[in-house]
């Protein structure tokens, strides 16, 4: 085992991480301020990863294709958001999971009747593929490299938004008290409308980002949610902040897990079983990261308390 | 002097810089209704929350019939014999009158955990459910969904849930609140009878309604109790008088 | 007129006048589709005992219903294949016994719902969601990667599993064995429902300061309905499985927790037979939207959807109206 292939695995997991991260922010937003749980995010994640794969099958741009899944994404979730979810943000939260699981069930299957069954691909552009030279003699994939750089600096901006700008103290009066923000003025259904087009922009950003790694084809995205329940879990709900921890750990868990856990299992073992057991282990490991935050702290890393 | 069921001593809890409740003494003696009173906001809430095990106080002690039960549950401590009743209703609003107040026995009893005899056939249980909702008055509507009794109903049969458990103290966060004059002389006259079965610390706004019953009041401002004493003392208390009656007047 | 023991009444002679029917004009493929329908009503009434009377919104049913499963296809593999389950400290043998299988089944899958349950209970409401989803995602993927029984392609049991002096291949007895324990799960969960633990757990899923004041621990309430709910719905995972004759990793999916609370939102959530209803409703809608379009999942949706919004009483509370309080 070489120190290089392990740096390179670290950084496939930060990779991972800042994913998660677009995906559980938006998740995590959008409960803090409207108490709302959206299985249906994983959807939006699909709707940008088509959208993109689409535009760019038509214009062979993939700036153009990343702005494609931003607005069909946004676009998508303002549909949503004002054809159902706002009926959902008084309901209990087993009518918001069914209702979202049904919202799944129309957007897999409408995507599937749209585009077909067969998975579709989407291409890195030449000015992102081949590798980078790191520091030490370390060469690494230039387009995972622009997706570590590109989902830190959303991460930041976001962060920039709910600290510092109008309609980030807005989100967070949000969070802290749905009634004040009425009293203040606000409109309370634009900012909702608003808050949800956000995160669905992210998770299709998100969607667009990861189908140019792996294909783009239905039920992409329900894998990646049940992930950002994960991060969300061990970050605390309602926090960017948390969000963005759980996601780096996870990314980081799941990853390496992968890489090492057969590794070490191969010291004590013979190799084939090793490999076995190993991977096995590795594909439960983040849940058990999972089960070790609920011991200790069941309200995650930086939830205020368990709602 | 008898000793007391219910003896607080020492009790401080704060909230940030918020002192909500500070070096709280307070005892319930058997047979006497003491009535906790205050202004909005003097932490009222507080104390009943942490004498009957919701909140944790910071420093000082609970202890009930000698027992010190300042580090036990809620659960733990209604099974002691500390029967509630709420300020916000909590009656499980989907069951029938009568359900709710076989509930009570049920929980007295303790043998929760049996999962194939109906309970709504239990003789002992309906039996004692309906003693409380006669006690009460509730016995005509036993039948009825409680989300459709009225406010005053409602106090009714909390009062009567707290009777089936048969305690040894009554802990009633303002059983009168929101009645009218004539649901609350009903309710006065109920926990008059009730003090011979077991004391009560009675938290209530109804000025009237605390001066006719209680034995002994103690006025609580500001996370502070500034006086303990009979009623007539309390009338005649300068500090109460200021900080606590004053404000009523002017208000 | 208390409508809703009749229409209990109609929907279990139904769900067993249809098969024979079947059985009778010689319709196999209908019996199968109403074996499937009493299966998925078990896994349903199951769901029901956590999610109707215990409050507890459980998106990762599917975990119970694929540990039946594969106790089922572990057992029956191995006796298959003629090789014990394990050989020390003594040889266990696999078995193609349906009790024994079914024992094995309820008795996994309720250490499985206490394990799972103690973790997840320790918080509530929407993480509670997140992690039920999250803790069957990982049995999926281990399911998945590990290759003894069959990782992501499953395994095939070649002859269905006995049961003493019945003839299980033939599908209207292997139907009637499904219907007996489906009456046998109902019973036992409708007397669940009117003992006094069913009552205190009704009282803490509607207010658990309630039954903290009555000296309950609404901790221990949730547990023992979830381990309850998990057995059942395991039970339910083993029939399916032998149903099929075949195990696979899908059992554990996402997918099939959500189609488990459809079954018990489509009936109507907290009813006894709600889940009955639901899943006879949904094998129905399969088969007839099924054949209307090769998308009909958007129907389904769109059904769910409509119920949600503007139904949800389900069907029950369309047809019988609103619960009434039991006495």
């Amino acid at each position: 085992m070489s120190t290089i292939l392990l740096i390179e695995q670290t950084l496939n997991g930060l990779q991972f991480g800042v994913m998660l991260f677009l995906m559980a922010a938006g998740l995590t937003l959008i409960f803090g301020v409207m108490g709302l749980i959206n299985l249906a995010h994983g959807s939006l994640y699909m709707v940008g990863a088509f959208a993109a794969a689409g535009v760019a099958a038509w214009t062979g741009s993939f700036l153009l294709a990343l702005a494609a899944s931003l607005i069909a994404a946004a676009l998508a979730g303002v549909i949503v958001e004002m054809l159902v979810i706002r009926r959902l943000y008084d309901r209990d939260h087993l009518d918001q999971v069914l209702a979202t699981f049904a919202l799944i069930l129309i957007f897999s299957e409408g995507t599937r009747w749209v585009f077909g069954s067969f998975p579709l691909f989407l291409d890195t552009p030449d000015w992102l593929s081949g590798t980078v030279m790191l520091p030490f003699g370390i060469e690494y994939s230039r387009y995972r490299l622009a997706i570590i750089l590109v989902g830190l600096a959303v991460a930041a901006g976001l962060f920039w938004m709910i600290a510092r700008t109008r309609i980030g103290i807005r989100i967070r009066a949000g969070e802290n008290d749905r009634e004040m923000i009425g009293a203040l003025g606000v409109n309370i259904s634009r900012l909702y409308t608003l808050v949800f087009a956000l995160g669905a922009a992210l998770a299709g950003f998100a969607g667009a980002l990861i189908g140019a790694i792996q294909t783009v084809q239905v039920g992409m995205g329900e894998p990646v949610l049940i992930l950002a329940f994960v991060v969300i879990v061990i970050g605390g709900i309602g926090s960017i902040k948390g969000a963005f921890i759980g996601a780096i750990l996870v990314g980081l868990t799941d990853t390496l897990g992968r890489f090492l856990l057969p590794v070490l299992f191969g010291l004590v073992m013979e190799p084939s079983a090793a490999t076995t057991v190993g991977a096995s282990l590795a594909s439960m490991a983040i849940y058990i990261l999972m089960a070790g935050v609920l011991l200790f702290r069941p309200q995650g890393l930086f939830g205020a308390r368990a709602t | 002097m008898t000793d007391p069921i219910l003896d607080i001593r020492g009790v401080c809890k704060a909230f940030g810089a918020l002192q909500a409740s500070q070096d709280i003494d307070l005892t319930v003696r058997p047979g006497e209704i003491h009535a906790l009173i205050g202004p909005n906001g003097a932490g009222k809430s507080t104390l009943i929350q942490q004498i009957a095990g919701g909140l944790r106080p910071d420093a000082g002690r609970v202890l009930f019939d000698g027992c010190d039960v300042t580090s036990l549950s809620t659960a733990a401590r209604a099974r002691l014999g500390m029967g509630r009743t709420f300020q916000i209703s909590s009656l499980a609003m989907d069951y029938t009158v009568l359900q709710n107040a076989v509930l009570g026995a049920l929980g007295a009893r303790g043998d929760v955990f049996r999962f194939f005899r109906p309970v709504m056939r239990d003789a002992d249980l309906l039996a004692q459910a309906r003693v409380a909702l006669t006690t009460v008055g509730l016995d005509e509507f036993e039948a009825l969904r409680t989300s459709e009794l009225s406010h005053g109903q409602r106090r009714q049969l909390e009062v009567a849930v707290a009777l089936t458990l048969s305690p040894r103290v009554f802990l009633m966060d303002e059983p009168m609140a929101g009645l009218g004059a004539e649901g609350s002389r009903r309710l006065m006259d109920l926990l008059d009878g009730l003090r011979a079965e077991a004391p009560i610390l009675l938290i209530e706004h109804d000025m009237d309604a605390v001066f006719a019953l209680a034995d002994r009041i103690s006025v609580l401002v500001y996370g502070q109790i500034i006086a303990t004493g009979t009623v007539d003392e309390i009338r005649a208390n300068r500090d109460v008088r200021t900080a606590y009656l004053g404000e009523e007047e002017d208000a | 007129m208390r409508r809703e023991p009749i229409l209990n009444a109609v929907l279990m002679v139904l769900l067993l006048a249809v098969p024979l029917w079947a059985h009778l004009t010689d319709e196999p493929f209908t019996i199968t589709l109403a074996t499937r329908a009493v299966i998925f009503a078990i896994a349903g009434v199951g769901l029901n005992v956590a999610l109707g009377l215990g409050g507890l919104v459980s998106l990762g049913h599917a975990l119970f219903f694929g540990v039946g499963g594969y106790a089922m296809g572990i057992l029956a593999f191995h006796a298959q294949t003629y090789a014990p389950l394990i050989d020390w400290p003594m040889t266990i043998e696999g078995t193609k016994s349906m009790p024994v299988i079914w024992l094995v089944a309820v008795v996994a899958s309720a250490i499985a719902a206490l394990g799972i349950g103690a973790l997840s209970l320790r918080t509530t409401g929407v993480y509670f969601i997140m992690i039920t989803l999250a803790f069957a995602q990982m049995f999926y993927f281990f399911a998945i990667s590990w290759p003894a029984y069959g990782g992501e392609d499953g395994m095939s049991i070649y002859v269905r599993n006995g049961f003493p002096g019945l003839n299980t291949m033939d599908p209207i007895q292997f139907f009637g064995l499904c219907y007996g324990l489906l009456l046998l799960v109902l019973f036992i969960v409708w007397r669940i429902a009117r003992s006094p633990f069913g009552l205190m757990l009704g009282a803490a899923r509607q207010s658990q300061a309630r039954a903290q004041a009555l000296g309950q621990v609404p901790y221990r309430l949730y547990l023992t309905a979830f381990v309850i709910s998990g057995a059942i719905t395991g039970l339910a995972g083993a029939l399916f499985a032998d149903l099929n004759r075949f195990v696979s990793p899908t059992m554990f999916s996402w997918q099939t927790s959500g189609e488990i609370m459809v079954f018990v939102i489509l009936g109507g959530v907290g009813r006894v037979f709600g889940p009955v209803a639901g899943a006879a409703l949904f094998i129905v809608l399969e088969h007839s939207l099924g054949g209307l379009s090769e998308f009909w999942h958007i129907y389904l949706g769109a059904i769910l959807l409509g119920v949600v919004l503007f139904a949800r009483g389900g069907l029950y509370g369309l047809l019988a109206g609103r619960e009434r309080a039991h006495d």
